[in-house]
């Protein structure tokens, strides 16, 4: 039986009170409650405050660059398939730095979880804006207040027919947890979008300000397979904002179209260099 | 040498000219001949000026001389540009298709599309028509051309392959019957047919990196490298490789650094500017303590450069590329063999030291055709430098991903393993991989990665000589020269003269004492590169303090030749 503590608890570099920790437990949990060891799961993260999770989780980590979580998430997944592969990001790391592997991942279709800590700012390095950042949000970069759009990450996942496309909030936690155990189940790329105030730098969308306006879909209104509805869901923001899963459409993974990996992890294939002699002889 | 014949074939690109090269190259080389051919051409899919060259011996070569003894000319601009190339050979050319402006005896007109028509009722063959008429011109037996075609057309069906082949053997025919003068080239056959492949470098990469057991390979296209991506991809099911076309180079190098991770021996192929956006992903690499190979092809920068052409122009950036202070290894093959036998080093060295591995290519080996004996996988072996289950489920402590071990390399599981916890950080960290910006542990760290520098130093393979060991004269060379400064040494030998090569290899980390000893009898020292600054003299220098007296430098996207070296040593007063 896997438990909580096995886990770990950690210190962590996080501000007091800050959404990341909501964030965290409900992975931990949601981990717990679906049996898996932590041997068996890598977390992969890019840089940012969020992506230090995989340091405050005792299971495997892969704790890369700004914006590049996917990448290395995706090469493991394919050498060790097995592996329940969690990526860890952030709004900047994920939507900004890392915005083409975001497009170009969610066409590979990796069975990998992608949990983005969406607190419209950049928190590492000390509260510029992102981009889902507000129009009108001020910073001591965006001195006149944001005005590029903000960038909807769900419309976009939907748009681009991501595999399963959610929405999660760090003040909902069991809500939350069992977002993220959907996503782990569901096979092919998850993303987990959360709503993650930053308690330092973002002043507009705290706790008080989330508090109000997010409520639970309910996940019977629809069929979740329906594209133009969950769009239409997607596009609700304001004095209410819409949790759960937006978008289920069941497609083969990455992993499915490559046949090699039909007979184990592709990691403990033997190596046929005998076969290199047939290739040679059509050289000759 | 005994022969020693130059066929170019020139045109436009579009016009056949690669297939019909690569024809005849595989031809004479049935034809019992050692071949090498090399391609010059521009980055365009259509027109432009193209050549293929094809040199045949019945020796081993590995370089192109400047002569040439018969073209082929697909266009007017072939005779326009390399009749002067000419001194005493026979300008194959369809002068009712290309505009002849020369009145020179040397051409000699086949009116290939007309028999093309004539014969199989189509100008598509008119190819095959010019292959038959170049192999009549050497006076050679059809049935190594008919092999060859029945061979490349196998997949179209026999009624097109022998459509091909009436087609070759009409060209063949109107040769012998209408050349005057009867048999110019009088090549024999050659009598010992050696099994020997016809390959090119980025062949010769791929199977080394298949032999090595490469499971995956990530990479963005970029000219010169694509070949080993798509020689990879070709074989991938056969060897149960996965080939990822990444969205980029950055993701390229960042999937293969987790895979890596992940157990997987894993590979990128990429030019110059690929590689630019590699870097960051370099230093992960670096920090991580996750083995890769790269597979850099240098073609001229900077920038976009010329993309289709070669230089050695690379080397500084890869010896310091990326951000801070890291081991690194970097293998420079010169030939097939080293193609073949370098990657499989190659990715043996990344996994025992955990780094990234290089190995440094350009676009004229990457392209250029060999004859070469074959490789013998068997001398081959794969080490993988990794902690087993058995070995696990007996240690004593908590695994530490990053220990500090007297040699610098620490012990290396698997994320998935039973019993462990693998963590790995692009951020300083402590033995477990948790961040860790303490400056005692910065300084252990950094020790222990650079340490194992230290140890590779000790155990790379010093650079070879071919010739004499103790010559006057030291042409210094590394990559892809070889071939052309070995032919250097080979001429000057017979004149002579007291020449050696030294011929590197193995370009960093240099084992300090062995290299310096290369150098301990030569009077005269000189380093030839294709650059324009001579950058390798500069790493010799840095790294062994030994000062080469000359340079030779080439920096036009072309590659050298024995001529331009020799008329270069001359000038500088070398020889
Ligand atoms: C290539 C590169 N550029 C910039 C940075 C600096 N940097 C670190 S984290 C970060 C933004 C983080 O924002 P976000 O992903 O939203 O994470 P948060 O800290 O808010 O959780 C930036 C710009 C970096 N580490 N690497
Ligand atoms: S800066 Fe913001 S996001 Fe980062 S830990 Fe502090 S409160 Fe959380």
């Amino acid at each position: 039986m896997v438990s909580i503590e096995d886990y770990g608890n950690f210190e962590t570099a996080w501000c007091p009170s800050c959404g990341n920790f909501g964030i965290l437990k409900a992975i931990k949990q949601a981990l717990v409650n679906l049996g898996r060891s932590p041997h068996e799961v890598l977390v992969a993260s890019g840089i940012g405050q969020s992506s230090k999770t995989p340091h405050y989780l005792n299971c495997n980590g892969f704790n890369g660059l700004h914006g590049r979580s996917l990448p290395p998430a995706t090469g493991a997944k394919i050498a060790n398939h097995e592996l329940t592969v969690i990526a860890v990001t952030g709004d900047g790391d994920c939507y900004g730095e890392g915005g083409n592997h975001f497009l170009h991942t969610v066409r590979r279709n990796p069975d990998i979880t992608m949990i983005v800590h969406d607190n419209q700012i950049y928190g590492l390095t000390k509260g510029q804006a992102s981009p889902t950042s507000e129009i009108g949000m001020k910073t001591k970069v965006q001195t006149h207040g944001v005005f590029n759009m903000p960038l909807n990450p769900l419309s976009m996942a939907i748009s681009l027919d991501c595999s399963f496309v959610a929405r999660g909030y760090a003040g909902k936690v069991s809500h939350l947890t069992s977002l993220i155990e959907k996503a782990i189940s569901h096979k092919g790329l998850s993303l987990v979008d959360v709503l993650q105030p930053c308690v330092s730098f973002n002043k507009l969308n705290t706790f008080k300000w989330y508090s109000e306006r997010v409520y639970e879909m309910d996940d019977t209104g629809y069929e979740l397979d329906d594209r133009v509805k969950a769009f239409e869901r997607s596009m609700e923001w304001g004095e209410k904002i819409p949790l759960g899963v937006f978008y289920v459409n069941e497609k083969p993974s990455f992993e499915d179209y490559l046949d090699v990996l039909k007979s184990g992890p592709l990691y403990k294939n033997p190596p046929a260099t005998e076969k290199v002699n047939e290739l040679m002889d059509g050289f000759i | 040498m005994t022969i020693d014949l130059n066929i170019k074939v020139g045109g436009a690109a579009g016009q056949g000219l690669q297939t019909t090269g690569i024809a005849l190259a595989k031809t004479l080389k049935k034809s019992g001949f050692h071949i090498f051919a090399t391609q010059y051409y521009f980055s365009r899919v259509r027109g432009g000026h193209n050549t293929f060259k094809i040199r045949i011996s019945d020796s081993p070569i590995a370089a192109m001389n400047e002569n040439v003894d018969l073209l082929l000319a697909l266009d007017s601009e072939s005779i326009d540009r390399h009749l002067s190339e000419l001194s005493d050979g026979v300008v194959v050319v369809d002068a009712d298709v290309v505009k002849v402006n020369s009145s020179s005896e040397s051409i000699f007109h086949v009116p290939m599309l007309e028999i093309a028509k004539e014969v199989c009722g189509d100008k598509i063959y008119s190819n095959s028509v010019s292959m038959g008429a170049v192999i009549g011109l050497l006076c050679l037996d059809m049935s190594n051309l008919e092999g060859i075609l029945k061979a490349s057309f196998k997949k179209k069906g026999e009624e097109i392959i022998q459509k091909n082949i009436n087609a070759a053997r009409a060209g063949y025919d109107y040769v012998k019957t209408n050349y005057p003068g009867g048999c110019k080239f009088s090549v024999n056959e050659s009598g010992e047919k050696e099994k020997l492949m016809l390959i090119s470098g980025n062949e010769a990469v791929g199977l080394g990196a298949l032999a090595a057991g490469v499971q995956f390979l990530a990479a963005y296209p970029m000219t010169p490298s694509t070949g080993v991506m798509t020689y990879v991809a070709a074989n991938a099911d056969k060897f149960n490789v996965v080939v990822e076309q990444a969205e980029d180079e950055i993701a390229a190098l960042n999937m293969v650094l987790g895979a890596s991770y992940a157990g997987a021996r894993s590979m990128t192929t990429t030019s110059g500017g690929g590689f630019a956006l590699m870097t960051e992903a370099l230093g992960l690499a670096g920090m991580t303590e996750t083995p890769a190979v790269i597979f850099l092809c240098q073609r001229p920068g900077p920038a976009t450069g010329l993309p289709t052409m070669t230089e050695q122009g690379d080397l500084q950036f890869v010896l310091t590329a990326a951000q801070g202070e890291f081991p690194r290894c970097i293998l420079a093959p010169g030939t097939p063999e080293e193609c073949f036998y370098l990657t499989a080093e190659a990715f043996n060295i990344a996994d025992k030291y955990q780094i990234p591995v290089f190995v440094l290519s350009d676009q004229y080996l990457a392209d250029s055709l060999f004859t070469c004996k074959r490789f013998d996988p068997s001398k081959i072996t794969v080490e993988r430098h990794l902690l087993s289950d058995s070995e696990l489920r007996t240690k004593k402590e908590d695994y530490k991903r990053y220990k500090i071990t007297p040699l610098g390399i620490s012990p290396r599981a698997l994320p998935g393993q039973e019993g462990v916890l693998v963590l790995s950080d692009s951020d300083e960290h402590d033995e477990f991989g948790h961040i860790c910006e303490d400056a005692e542990n910065r300084i252990k760290m950094n020790d222990k990665r650079m340490k194992k520098l230290e140890l590779l130093r000790d155990e790379i393979s010093v650079a070879k000589i071919y010739g004499d060991l103790d010559a006057a004269i030291s042409l210094v060379g590394w990559g892809s020269t070889y071939g052309p400064l070995a032919e250097v040494v080979d001429i000057l030998k017979a004149q002579g003269k007291s020449v050696n090569l030294v011929h590197f290899t193995h370009i960093h980390p240099l084992p300090v004492e062995a290299t310096r000893k290369l150098f301990s009898k030569a009077k005269k020292t000189v380093c030839v590169e294709n650059n324009s600054t001579g950058q390798f003299a500069h790493h010799l220098k840095l790294e062994t303090d030994v000062k080469l007296t000359e340079t030779i430098l080439r920096y036009d996207g072309k590659p050298f030749s024995p001529e331009f070296i020799i008329a270069a040593l001359k000038e500088k007063e070398v020889i």
